[in-house]
C-alpha cells in the first residue's frame, strides 16, 4: 500500500461524529446514550491519526496503550491485529474506550489536538473492544499451571486486571467479591446508559475463560481477614482491591433528613438493584419531583441523568466552582446539558430545608465567586456575602467524593496511610510480606484505566515475589555468570505463556 | 449469571408463631467466623430486596447460622412462605459489623424486645460464658409470642418475661423489668437492649439516671452492609456513622432514637405498593389454583 506521508492538511479535517440517541427520548429510558461507530466511521476517523514519531498520545494514556499501533491497524482493516495490540496493555478495551477521561489523557496531547479536534483515540478503542466482543475473539495464552494460588479481593477493575495476568501466568485465581455480582463501579455505579452490563458480562466471561474463580457474597475481612488467607487458606499472594466507597457527607444542617442520600446509594439502588425496575424488583427508590445533585464529578453526571430517567422534573446541579474545574468527563457534561440538567455554577449549599416531618423540602444556596487560587493551582471560590437563596426539592444527592472504606484497617494489620487508605511502597507491596493492594484504595478515588493499571502492576510485583518468571518482560543484565539461556537459574519457576 | 459462596441452603425452619418463624441456613465458614452482635445480608431471589438479619446463633459444629424473622412486610413475608427445608436463598452475605464487645462486666442485663429476643441471645450466651452474672429480661406483646424461654433459662441466672397484658411473667414493657432488676441488684455493670427503637429509647432512659453503661443494637434500612451507600447512617450526639461498619451496636445513651425512627419511614410508601402488589398477585395465583383445581387442569395451562 502506498502510504503518503500524513499532515495535518490531508487529514480528514473533522473528527467523526458518532451516532448519539435523541436527548429527549433518551432522557427516559436506559439505553446506551452513545452507539459507538460503525465500520465506516472508524475507518475515516483512523485517518486521522498521523502516525507522529514521537507518539505523544502514548505517554498520555496511564497505561501507556501503543496508540498509533492500534488506529493503523484499524485503518489496513486488520481489527484482530489492532485488537491484539490493544490488548497488550489494556485488558477492557470496550470499557476504557467508553469511560476514560479522554481529554485529560490520551486525547489531551494529541498532535492532532493542537490545530484540530484531536483524533477520537477512545472511541476507535471501542469500536475494536464492542468488534471483539460480537466476534468472540480472546486470547487465551497457552497456560502452564504452577503451584501457586493467589487470592484477589474485590472484583473492580483493579482486582480484574490483576486477576487476568496471574491466571495468564499459571497461578490458581479465585476473586472474592462482596456484592451478589462482580464488576465493582463497573456494575454498580455507572448506570447502564453509559456503559451497558453486557459489557461487563463479557469482560468477566472472558476472565472465566482464562480459568478465574469468583466468589461472590463475600466480605473479606469479616467471613475471613486477609492474614487467613495466606495463613490458613493457602494463598501464596493476595491483591487487594476494593474501592474507596465510604461516602462523604456534607455535614451542613439537615443532613440527615429523609431525602439526603449518597450518590452512591442512589446509584447501587437503581443499577446493582435495579429499583429503576420496581415495583418487578423489590428495591424501592426514594420518589422525587425536583432533585438537587451537589457535585460536578462523574458520579454526580450519573446521579443527576439517572434522576432524569427515574422520572423527574427538574434535575439541578450544584456546584461551588466553574464548569471549567468540573472533574466530570466533557463528554457527561455535555450529554448531561442536552439532556436538560440544569446546571448552577459557582453555588454552594448552606443547609438542608425540612417540612417538619422529617423530610427534605428545599435547599439553600449561596453564590460564589472565583478568588484566589488555592494549592491545587484552582481558583479557590468565595461566597458572596448576602446572595442565599432557596429552592424547592424533595431529593438531595450528595456526589462529593468518598474515603477509604474502613473495614480492611479494622480487620488486618495492613498499615494504612494517614488518610486511611492502604499504603503501599513503588511496586504496590504492602505493610505484610505477600499482600498487594491497588486502585481506588491505595491512591483514592481516581480512574477505571488507572484502577486497572494498578492492578496490572500489583501483578508484576506479584509475579516477581513469588518468583515468576514474566516472558513478556526483556530482563536486562540477566545473562551473566549463574545464568543459563538468560535465566538466573537461582529463579525458582516460570510461566511458559505463548498464543495458541 | 450466578456466582456464589455456598449454596445457601436452608435445612431447618421453625414457626414460632404467624409472624415469627426461624431458618438454619447452612454456610460452615459464616458458622465458624460469626460473632454475637454480627448480623448477614439476605436475598431471597434474583428480584430480591438485600434486607439485614441479625445472626441469632451459630452452630460452628454443624456449620449452620440461625436467623429469627419477623413477617412485617414484603420480603419478610414472602420469605415466610417460600423459605421451606431444602430450598435455597439466592445471596446470603456476612458476617457483618463489629462483634458484640462483650465486656469484662460482672453483672449484666440482656433485654430483648419482641424480635430482639433472638439477636440478644449470643450475647447473653457469651457473657455467661465470660463468667458474667446475666439477667435475662424479655419482652412480648402475650404469652402466645414467647419462644427461646428454654435457652435463655440455661444461659441466664435470673429471667424476667414481661408481656403486655400480663399473660405471662409481669406485666408491662421491658422497662419495667429493667426498674426490677435495678431495684434488687445495685451493682449492675452494664444493659444490652435489642428490639424495636422505641423499646430501645426507653431501655436508655431508663437506666439514664442509674448512669449505668447500656448498648443497643441499631437497625437503619441498609443496601450494601459494607460501608459503601451510607444509608444506614445514624447520629450519635453531633457525630454521624454508619451502622453497618461502625456498629451496628452504639451506646444507647448517644443515640438519636427520634432521627432513627424517622429514617426507618424513608421507604414506608414503597414497601406499601410492595406490599399490596404481591399480596394481591398471592390472591390470584390461589384464585388461579383453587380455579384450576376444580376443573381439573394444571395451573400451569391455566396461566399459559
Ligand atoms: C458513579 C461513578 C462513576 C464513575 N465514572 C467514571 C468514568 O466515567 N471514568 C473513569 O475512568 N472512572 C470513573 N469512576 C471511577 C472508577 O470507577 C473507579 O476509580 C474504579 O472503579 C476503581 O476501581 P477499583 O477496582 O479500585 O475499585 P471498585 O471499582 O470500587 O471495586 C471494588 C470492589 O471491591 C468490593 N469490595 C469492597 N470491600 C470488599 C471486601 N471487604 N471483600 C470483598 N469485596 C469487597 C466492592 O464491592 C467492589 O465491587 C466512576 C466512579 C463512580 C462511583
Ligand atoms: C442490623 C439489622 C439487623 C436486623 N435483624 C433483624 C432480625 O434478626 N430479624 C428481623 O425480623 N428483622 C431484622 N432487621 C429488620 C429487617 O431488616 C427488616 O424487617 C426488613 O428489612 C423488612 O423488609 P420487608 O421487605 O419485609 O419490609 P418492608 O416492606 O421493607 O418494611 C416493612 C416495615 O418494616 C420497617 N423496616 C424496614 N426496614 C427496616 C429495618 N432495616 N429495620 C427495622 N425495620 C424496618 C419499615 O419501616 C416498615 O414499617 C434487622 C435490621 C438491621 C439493620
Ligand atoms: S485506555 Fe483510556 S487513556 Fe488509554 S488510550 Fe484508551 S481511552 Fe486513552
Ligand atoms: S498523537 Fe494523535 S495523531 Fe499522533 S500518533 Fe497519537 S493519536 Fe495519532
Ligand atoms: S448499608 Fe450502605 S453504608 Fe451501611
Amino acid at each position: 500500500m502506498a502510504t503518503k506521508k500524513k499532515t495535518i492538511r490531508n487529514i480528514p479535517q473533522e473528527r467523526t461524529p458518532m451516532r448519539e440517541r435523541d436527548p429527549k427520548e433518551r432522557a427516559k429510558n436506559f439505553e446506551e446514550v452513545a452507539c459507538g461507530y460503525g465500520l465506516e466511521d472508524a475507518l475515516r476517523e483512523s485517518e486521522r491519526c498521523m502516525l507522529c514519531p514521537d507518539e505523544p498520545c502514548i505517554a498520555g494514556c496511564p497505561v501507556g496503550i501503543n496508540i498509533p499501533g492500534f488506529i493503523q491497524k484499524i485503518s489496513e482493516n486488520k481489527f484482530r491485529d489492532a485488537y491484539d495490540i490493544l490488548t497488550d496493555t489494556n485488558l477492557l478495551p470496550s470499557i476504557c474506550g467508553r469511560v476514560c477521561p479522554q481529554e485529560n489523557q490520551c486525547e489531551g496531547v494529541c498532535t492532532v489536538g493542537d490545530s484540530l479536534e484531536p483524533v477520537a483515540i477512545g472511541r476507535l478503542e471501542r469500536f475494536v473492544g464492542d468488534t471483539a466482543i460480537k466476534e468472540g475473539w480472546i486470547n487465551i495464552p497457552y497456560i502452564e499451571p504452577n503451584r501457586h494460588r493467589v487470592g484477589i479481593v474485590g472484583s473492580g477493575p483493579a482486582g480484574m486486571a490483576c486477576a487476568a495476568d496471574m491466571a495468564k501466568a499459571g497461578c490458581d485465581v479465585t476473586v472474592y467479591e462482596a456484592f451478589h455480582q462482580p464488576g465493582g463501579v463497573l456494575r454498580y455505579g455507572i448506570p447502564d446508559f453509559r456503559l451497558p452490563n453486557e459489557v461487563i458480562d463479557a469482560e468477566i466471561n472472558n476472565l472465566k475463560k482464562l480459568g478465574v474463580k469468583f466468589e461472590c457474597n463475600t466480605l473479606v475481612g469479616r467471613l475471613f481477614t486477609i492474614e487467613q488467607m495466606i495463613d490458613e487458606m493457602g494463598y501464596h499472594a493476595v491483591f487487594v482491591g476494593v474501592g474507596a466507597g465510604y461516602p462523604t457527607m456534607l455535614g451542613i444542617p439537615g443532613d440527615s433528613l429523609n431525602g439526603v442520600l449518597s450518590a452512591n446509594e442512589l446509584l447501587t439502588r437503581c443499577n446493582l438493584m435495579r429499583a429503576k425496575d420496581f415495583p418487578d424488583f423489590d428495591t424501592p427508590m426514594p420518589p422525587a419531583r425536583h432533585v438537587a445533585v451537589v457535585g460536578a464529578g462523574n458520579t454526580a453526571m450519573d446521579a443527576m441523568r439517572v434522576s432524569l430517567r427515574l422520572g423527574a422534573e427538574n434535575v439541578y446541579c450544584i456546584y461551588r466552582r466553574s464548569r471549567k474545574e468540573a472533574p466530570a468527563r466533557a463528554e457527561e457534561i455535555h450529554h448531561a446539558e442536552q439532556e436538560g440538567i440544569q446546571f448552577n455554577w459557582l453555588t454552594n449549599p448552606v443547609s438542608v430545608l425540612d417540612d417538619g416531618k422529617g423530610n427534605v423540602r428545599g435547599m439553600r444556596c449561596i453564590r460564589m465567586e472565583l478568588g484566589e487560587p488555592d494549592d491545587s493551582g484552582r481558583r479557590r471560590p468565595v461566597p458572596i456575602a448576602g446572595s442565599e437563596f432557596d429552592f424547592e426539592t424533595d431529593l438531595i444527592v450528595y456526589a462529593i467524593g468518598t474515603n477509604a472504606n474502613p473495614i480492611m484497617g479494622q480487620t488486618s494489620k495492613l498499615k494504612l496511610n494517614k488518610w486511611g487508605y492502604i499504603g503501599t511502597d513503588e511496586q504496590l507491596a504492602t505493610s505484610v510480606a505477600g499482600v498487594f493492594a491497588g486502585g481506588d484504595i491505595v491512591t483514592g478515588a481516581a480512574t477505571v484505566i488507572e484502577a486497572m493499571g494498578a492492578g496490572r502492576k500489583a501483578a508484576r510485583s506479584m509475579k516477581a515475589y513469588l518468583g515468576i518468571r514474566d516472558p513478556g518482560l526483556p530482563y536486562v543484565g540477566v545473562g551473566g555468570p549463574g545464568t543459563l539461556f538468560g535465566i538466573d537459574i537461582k529463579e525458582k519457576n516460570f510461566a511458559r505463556v505463548r498464543i495458541a | 449469571m450466578v456466582y456464589r459462596m455456598s449454596s445457601f441452603e436452608i435445612i431447618k425452619r421453625e414457626d414460632f408463631s404467624d409472624v415469627t418463624y426461624l431458618l438454619e441456613v447452612r454456610h460452615p465458614m459464616m458458622a465458624k467466623a460469626a460473632k454475637p452482635g454480627q448480623f448477614v445480608i439476605v436475598m431471597l431471589n434474583e428480584h430480591g430486596e438485600r434486607i439485614p438479619l441479625t445472626i441469632a446463633d451459630f452452630d460452628r459444629k454443624e456449620g449452620t447460622i440461625t436467623l429469627v424473622i419477623q413477617a412485617v412486610g414484603k420480603t419478610t413475608k414472602e420469605m415466610q412462605r417460600e423459605c421451606r427445608v431444602g430450598t435455597s436463598l439466592y445471596a446470603m452475605v456476612g458476617p457483618m459489623g463489629i462483634p458484640s464487645p462483650i465486656s469484662h462486666a460482672k453483672k449484666v442485663v440482656c433485654v430483648g424486645g419482641g424480635l430482639g429476643v433472638a439477636p440478644v441471645y449470643p450475647q447473653a450466651r457469651a457473657f455467661k460464658e465470660a463468667g458474667a452474672y446475666v439477667i435475662g429480661v424479655l419482652g412480648f406483646r402475650n404469652k402466645g409470642l414467647v419462644f427461646w424461654e428454654d435457652k435463655f433459662r440455661a444461659c441466664c441466672d435470673e429471667f424476667i418475661v414481661c408481656t403486655d397484658d400480663g399473660s405471662a411473667g409481669i406485666k408491662g414493657l421491658v422497662t419495667e423489668g429493667i426498674k426490677l432488676a435495678i431495684s434488687k441488684h445495685a451493682d449492675i455493670d452494664e444493659v444490652i437492649a435489642i428490639g424495636p427503637p422505641i423499646m430501645m429509647k426507653g431501655c436508655a432512659e431508663t437506666t439514664r439516671p442509674h448512669a449505668i453503661k447500656t448498648m443497643v443494637s441499631l437497625n437503619p434500612v441498609m443496601v450494601d452492609g459494607t460501608g459503601m451507600c451510607g444509608g444506614c447512617r445514624v447520629k450519635l450526639g453531633d457525630q454521624v456513622k454508619f451502622a453497618c461498619v461502625d456498629g451496628p451496636d452504639f451506646d444507647g445513651h448517644l443515640v438519636d432514637f427520634d432521627d432513627l425512627m424517622t429514617r426507618l419511614r424513608r421507604y414506608t410508601k414503597a414497601e406499601r405498593i410492595a406490599l399490596e402488589r404481591w399480596e394481591a398477585n398471592c390472591r390470584m395465583q390461589q384464585q388461579i389454583d383453587a380455579a384450576s383445581a376444580s376443573l381439573g387442569v394444571s395451573a400451569s395451562t391455566v396461566k399459559a
